[in-house]
Parts: structure tokens; sequence; C-alpha cells
């Protein structure tokens, strides 16, 4: 066994009578080169440790965290959250994790072929990367950012209830941030690429839908308002499911949060939406073999042709719904408490292309940005308001680009509204992949 | 937090190579927070984070590395690790001389939040979840955080400069959730500042609770919010955060000197309405973006950005104020020791103008009142920027009328502050926030009196 999990057992072994105890550590190792106007702007090359305890007694819980893992690190942290666990209130489903028998999926990470990569390598594609999306186009006024980024973690789990989980994540990306120009007016793209070693990135493909996305935005106008159907592209959409995934979790479920809550076995979407929670699929950023409280990942069906199927849980709301943990325990970073949340969702995708999918639309937006999505979406109430930017679809194509725009409508309308779904799976290291998707009835307001 | 004579050395390691520039920046952090949701108090958390960033500038380029260990070997590995990556040509041996730089004294803290008992800070949360409820049967859920901070950070660099800060913050925030026939709705109360525990020593929990409670019971009869373009009037202290991204992030002289901001090359230009005078200050104690030294170590400035609608200066740190020749202006800031410092605002805030409030209500035929704001977001080349409403309702015929549902509205910078038409004489802070910006986040406050701007795209669902 690895040295981390080593160390998560010596926490757990500190247990007292009584006490479920569980420790949660990470390890990472993270570079990020930016390039500008041809010289490497900044390198920044940087390994990062952490420990997190929770411990529970007599239903009442308590965590601490440290950024360290030295010895004495992990002792004060273990004792202070069973100090912090005498002053929270008491529930009676408060629980660890305890190992339920599912076996994790045979998911193999290879992080090797990301960590050996020498850092030049690294600073020379940040570089390549800004000249590229330089020359892109004579329209190009500059690139703010131009950048390569990776991060290898590793993340152990261990319980005095017997869980004993390690799990090992790599991905690197480069992104860029282009300005394209006119006379006075400036318009702005960004576009990035993906993959879980350098081989994977396409670097000449990242330069040049910024650029074309950011040209393409020249002569934007802000149009009348009206109700119209909205295409989001393939990012947007992912970024638009997290949201709609935050509802489905037996967190909000539990306490009355979702608007989905009461609505098992009934139609919340059109009958095209299939969603399911899959971080077993070996082509998800976001796959593992366990979840953050450490049980194995799972399949978790949510939307199942329109039909809300059920929720996602971590061990808590599993014991309190009596559902069980689905594999969804999620933390957010080291000194978050134990949520539930997705890390790998897909929607079923369609047979259409992009461009056929505008065209089955006829009239319509594009959307290629969204801004403001943490202040105009309430997941509670579903209202949902977006700053947008993109490409009107008139008789069925591309036609001008339009910007300083809002798009709104419901959550929940949004799912009912859903007209098409593209055929264009993108893989993202978000909670969600993308993929083209068409909203009806949006209202979109401008001048 | 650590001796002298290593800084010393350690800045020493990070030149070898031939830097123009290093700096130590080593941080001690230590928070705890307690939440409640659901009716009980679900966990109290506190963590403990130390460590230091070591950074060289060698020509263009920046390395940056950190550790958490604060020994002088870990040092000195962080310093090399940030001096190759930032690759100088040269080499040889500098010396240094610190000379300590002190701020304006801005941390008046009456009481240590690590010297309180833990069960007060329960007590706090169990008193705003009975009051907020007592509003009503249709308050279904309250959600309760307190959160305290403490960050003890030393600046050290290459021009002598010696700078130690002991920042102490405290927040409080009630989240009511009403529910009925018309669905779900949530009010929000929260407050914050550069102190320690005695922020509840002037705060009346009880009532705070209770107006995040009717806030959500007022939206329960909130009907859809416009769609299209209106006048706006925002609320005093509700607004701030408008101007920290109408034109806030387009005035950081990083984007500038990527001429990647509307407002580059604009100063002494006439780029707003004559009526707004916008100020940036870090010496507003106890006021929640306030310290007194950065986290480069420079004092913090009171720094006029727009007077009387004429722009007068941006907001600098210490690598982009080296390349343009001048001091920086107080705001290079930064999450943590495990990143690099940027410009970033502080408390930026609309100086007061002259009308009565009442007044720029009356005066309004038809619009939105927006009584308070949520978050934003802002392209700063192009100038376009959303902020949401978390509180507004529909003005008609001079009167406030009917809550609005939430949603965003979305503006250009340039335009917008040219289109402020009327200025109050009420001047009030906002609430704390958070401001996110290439991934980091750091607190920030924001201020202004009730004004109005002639037009603005809300983005609502109602014709």
């Amino acid at each position: 066994m690895t040295e981390l999990l080593d160390l998560a057992d010596s926490v757990v072994a500190r247990a007292k009578e009584g006490e479920l105890v569980e420790a949660f550590l990470t390890r990472s190792r993270t570079t990020e080169v930016k390039a500008y106007n041809g010289d490497v702007e900044s390198l920044n090359s940087a390994a990062s440790a952490g420990i997190a305890v929770r411990v529970i007694v007599d239903g009442r819980q308590g965590f601490a965290y440290t950024g360290a893992l030295d010895d004495p690190a992990l002792h004060e942290t273990l004792e202070e959250a069973r100090d912090n666990a005498r002053f929270a209130g008491v529930d009676e489903f408060n629980t660890i994790a305890s190992p339920d028998g599912v076996a994790p999926p045979d998911l193999v990470v290879d992080t090797g072929k990301l960590a050996g990569t020498p850092v030049d390598r690294k600073v020379e594609l940040a570089l390549q990367l800004e000249r590229a999306a330089r020359a892109g186009s004579p329209h190009i006024r500059g690139v703010d950012t131009a950048m390569y980024g990776d991060e290898v973690s590793v993340s152990a789990v261990a319980t005095n209830t017997g869980v004993r989980a390690e799990t090992e994540s790599g991905v690197c990306y480069l992104a860029a941030s282009v300005m394209a120009g006119e006379g006075a007016e400036t318009q702005t793209a960004f576009w990035y690429g993906v993959g879980r070693h350098l081989d994977e990135l396409d670097l000449d493909e990242v330069a040049r839908k910024a650029v074309d996305r950011a040209v393409r935005m020249l002569g934007a106008k802000q149009p009348a308002s009206r109700r119209l159907t909205v295409v989001l592209e393939p990012l947007m959409t992912a970024q638009v499911l997290s949201l709609i995934g935050s509802t489905l979790t037996g967190e909000a479920v539990l306490k009355g949060y979702s608007p989905f809550g009461e609505r098992v076995g009934e139609s919340i979407g059109a009958s095209n939406v299939t969603l399911v929670e899959d971080p077993t699929d070996p082509d998800a950023f976001g796959a593992s073999c366990y979840d953050d409280e450490g049980l194995a990942s799972r399949r978790v069906p949510l939307v199942d042709g329109g039909v809300l199927r059920g929720f996602m849980h971590n061990s808590y709301t599993g014991r309190r719904s009596g559902e069980g943990s689905t594999g969804s325990a999620a933390r957010a970073g080291l000194a978050g408490s134990v949520g539930v949340g997705p890390r790998a969702m897909a929607l079923t995708p369609g047979t259409l292309t992009p461009e056929e999918l505008y065209a089955s639309v006829g009239d319509g937006l594009l959307v290629q940005n969204l801004k403001g999505l943490h202040s105009g979406v309430n997941p509670i109430s579903g209202d949902f308001s977006a700053g947008a930017e993109g490409m009107l679809i008139r008789d069925g194509a591309l036609a001008e680009p339009v910007r300083e725009i809002t798009i709104a409508s419901t959550l929940q309308r949004m799912l009912q509204d859903v007209r098409a779904i593209g055929a264009d799976v993108h893989r993202l290291p978000m909670s969600a992949a993308g993929v083209t998707l068409a909203v009806g009835d949006v209202t979109m307001s401008g001048r | 937090m650590i001796e002298h004579d290593v800084i010393k050395r350690t800045l020493q390691a990070a030149l070898r190579t031939g830097g123009d520039f290093a700096e130590v920046f080593a941080e001690d952090r230590r928070g705890s927070s307690a939440r409640l949701d659901d009716g009980r108090l679900q966990s109290f958390n506190s963590g403990r984070d130390k460590g230091a960033g070591i950074r060289v500038v060698s020509g263009e380029t920046t390395g940056y590395a950190h550790t958490a260990d604060l020994s002088e070997e870990g040092l000195r590995a962080a310093a090399e690790a940030a001096a190759g990556a930032a690759r100088g040509g040269g080499g040889g041996t500098r010396t240094v001389d610190l000379n300590r730089v002190q701020g304006p004294d801005v941390n008046h803290v009456g009481v240590l939040p690590e010297t309180v008992e833990k069960d007060k800070k329960a007590e706090l949360l169990l008193r705003a979840d009975v009051a907020a409820r007592s509003e009503g049967d249709a308050i279904k859920q309250v959600i309760a955080v307190y959160a305290d901070n403490r960050r003890r950070i030393l600046v050290a660099n290459s021009d002598g400069v010696l700078a130690e800060d002991d920042q102490v913050r405290t927040r409080f925030m009630v989240q009511a959730v009403a529910g009925a026939d018309t669905g779900m709705q949530t009010g929000y109360e929260s407050t914050g500042f550069t102190m320690g525990f005695e922020l509840f020593d002037q705060l009346d929990v009880e009532e705070f609770a209770r107006t995040a409670a009717r806030r959500a019971l007022t939206k329960l009869r909130a009907r859809p919010a416009p769609s299209g373009a209106l006048p706006v009037v925002i609320n005093r202290g509700g607004g701030g955060v408008m101007f920290h991204e109408a034109c806030g992030h387009g005035l950081e002289a990083d984007a500038i000197m990527k001429e990647a901001s509307v407002y580059a090359g604009r100063v002494g230009e006439l780029v707003a309405s004559p009526l707004v005078t916008l100020v940036d200050d870090g010496t507003m104690g106890p006021e929640w973006g306030s310290f007194s030294v950065d986290d480069e170590g420079k004092p913090a400035g009171r720094n006029v950005l727009i007077q009387d609608g004429v722009l007068t200066d941006y907001m600098w740190d210490n690598l982009r104020a080296r390349k343009a020749d001048r001091p920086s202006s107080g705001n290079g800031r930064r999450e943590s020791y495990r990143h690099t410092p940027m410009v970033r605002m502080t408390n930026t805030f609309l100086v007061n103008g002259t009308e009565d409030p009442d007044e720029i209500v009356r005066q309004t035929p038809y619009g939105v009142y927006v009584a308070s704001l949520g978050g934003g977001q802002v392209d700063t080349a192009t100038g376009d920027f959303v902020f949401g409403m978390t509180e507004a309702y529909l003005i008609e015929d001079g009167q406030i009328t009917d809550p609005l549902r939430d949603a965003n509205l979305i503006g250009n910078g340039p335009e917008s502050l040219r289109n402020i038409d009327a200025v109050g004489n009420d001047f009030a802070f906002g609430p704390p926030g958070m401001c996110g910006k290439d991934g980091q986040s750091v607190p920030v406050g924001d201020g202004n009196p009730t004004l109005r701007v002639a037009s603005l795209t809300v983005g609502g669902t109602a014709a």
C-alpha cells in the first residue's frame, strides 16, 4: 500500500471507543505556464498536500483540515475535529461510509506519462499556442491568455469502519483567450483542449477555434428582445447540466431545496432527455474508482426518456432517505464538508451534427458564451437568467453575431423544452460532458 | 514567522541565477466555520494552512514556487525552483538589506475569534434559525453560516521591503427558503468586516435573520422580471458590484497593459457621467476589503479612479508598476501563499451625490428598483458585464410596486457609466463580497448611494 493510505490508516487507528473517524488525504502537483508576446509570462510549479478529518460522536459531526502532512499536523487535525464535534447538533443519520460490497470499476488511470513529462515541453506548448493564436488571423489584436496547465493528484480515504480507497487522476489542458479587432471594436473568445497526457492535446485546433470564434463575433450588435430556440454549444451545455445536477442530489432533495424533489417517476423533461451520472465510464475525465468517501463508483440513472428515475446520494443522504449511497460523495477541496455531487454526468447524444441541428432549428440563437451563471440562476426556485453572446440562426444556418443579451427561462422549463440533442459529445474536466443542445421557448432580452 | 537572516539568505538563493527581483511571501492562516442547515448545526469545521511562496522575476518572466515547509531548507528549495522557472541569464551574489514598511493602522481587532468558545459561535446560528422561522410557516428552511479567518503574512523582497500584517475577518450569513403554491424562493442577508468577534456586539442577530426571512416571503408573490432595456434604480449599498464589474476590473493594470480593457489609454478622458466619482480604498478599516499592507508589502492606499466622470488612474501591483516605472497603488493581492499576486480591488465605491433618493424613484415613471445585487462577471476587453439581482421590484408611476423573481442584468461598462443620470446622497457600504479572478478568490468591499442608470438590459422573461 502507498504512503498516503498508510498515513490515513495511522490517523484512523487513533479513533477512540464510540467514535467514527474518516481521514481524507491528498497530494497534488500542478504546473501552469503562461505565454505572452513570445515570452514565458509565468511558470508556476507547485506541490500541495493536506488532510481533512471527520469525527462523529453520538450523532455529532466535526471537521478539521490542515494544509500539511507532517506527523503533528495529522495528530492535531484529528484532535481538532474531535473537539469540533462536541459543538455540532445531533443528527441520528450522521455517518461515514462503510464497505457496501460494490466492487470498484476496472479503470486504468496511468498518470505516469503526464507526471514524467519535462517542464520544457510544457513551456514550448504554451509558447507555440501563443504564436499560433497570434498568427491565426490579421484581425487578432492580442492573445491575453495562452496557457498550458496540468494537475496530477492522488487522494486516499480510510475509515475505522473498514473503508480503504485510493484514487489517482491526471489531466492537462491548453487554453487560449484572444481579442479580435476591427476599428474601435474588440471581440473576444476562448477555446481549450483537454487530455490525460500531452499527446492528446490538439494545439492547432485550440488556436484555430479561439481565433475563429473571436473573429466571427466582429460586428456583433444587440438584437431586439424576443422568444426563440437557443442552441447551446457543448461547453455551455455542460455548465447548465452542472446546475441541473446540483438539484438532483439527495442533499437538495432531503432539505427541500430541489424543484424536482417530489417527482420521481414523473416526466420532468422532453422524451429525448436521458441523463446518467456515470463515473465508471473510462472516457469521462471525472471517472474514478471511488467517490470522496471511498465507496466504489457506480452508474446512477437520473432521467430516462424524460422521466425522473432517482437522485445521487452520499452515505448520509443514502442513509436518511433509505436509498443507500450511490457513490456520489463530493468534497469541495480539503476545507469543504462532504456533500453530494456528480463527477461524470452525460446526456445520451442524438444523431445530428451541429450543422444539421442548426438546420433543424431554422430560426434561433447559437450561444457560444454564458456569463453570470453564478449570479443569475437560482437552483432552488429554478429561475434561469444568464448573459450571453453568440450567432443568430436564420434559415437553418449561422447568421450575424449578437452580444449584450441575456437568455432566460427556468431549469424546469428548459428540461421540458429540449428540442434536439447533438451527436457531438465533448469530454470535459467538469461534472458533465458537453453536447450541442437545442432548447425552445427561451426569452432573449436585448434592446 | 521567519528569521530575518533566513529571509535574506532565501532572497539571495532566489537571485543566484540572475533574476531582477525576488520576493518571499509567508502566510499562516487559520479559521473556523459553522453551518446550520435543516434545523441543525450540521458541523463545526476548522482549518490551518501555513507556507511560503517565492517569486523570481527575470525580464518578462515570473517564476513561482511554494512550500509548506518554512524551514531554511524548505525555503531554499522553493527559491531554487522559482529561480529555475524564471531562468535568469546572469549570476552572482546579491545582498539585500531589509527595511520594515509600516502600513496604515486598519486592523483594530477587539476579540480574536480563536479565543471565543465554540458554543458561542454555535449559539448565534441557533438564534438565527429560531428568529427566521418565527416569520411564518411559509419559511421552510434556514441556512446560517458563521465564519472567521485570521491571516498573518510576512512579505520581503529584493528591493529591501519587509512588511507584516495580521488580518482578521469575521462574517455571518443567513439564507431563508420560503415555499408556497408559487414555488420556492430564497432571501439572503449577509455581513462581514475586518474585525473580530465584536462584530456581534453591534449585530442584532434576530432582526438580521428575520430580514432574510421577510425577503424570501416577499418573493413568493414575485412576478417574472421584465425583458429588455429599462431604467434601473439601485438601492444604497446594494449596487457596488455594478461598479466592480462595469469598470473596476477594467481599471486593473494587468488588463490595461495587455490592452485587454476598454479603458486602456483613456486616462484624462471623460469615461463616465460627471456624476460619477469612483474610489478604491484599502485603508478603510474595518470594511471587508481593508488591510494594512497588501500581499506584496505595499501599504494600503486610497486611490481615486474616476473623478467627476474623468478617468484619473488605474490600480497597480508591483509587477505592473515596475514595468510602467511608477509606484504600486497597494492593489497587489493573492488568495494564499500558493498563488502569485495580481492587481485586485479592495473597497471600491461610488462617492455620494446630492439627490434625494426618494425623489430619484419618484422621477422614474417605469423601471426596475434593485434593492440587492448578487454576484457579477465582466469581459474587460469588450466591457460587457452582467450582475444578478437577488431582491428587486418594479417601479410604476414613480412608486415601488411588485417584487420580481431573480434575473441577471447586462450592460456595457462605458455605456452604463455614461448612462448614470442620478446619484443620491445616502451612501452605504454593501455586504461583504468575494471576488474571483483567474481562479483566485479575495475579499472585496463595495458601496454606493442610490443611483439610476437610464438604461440597462433586464434579463427576465416577462414582456
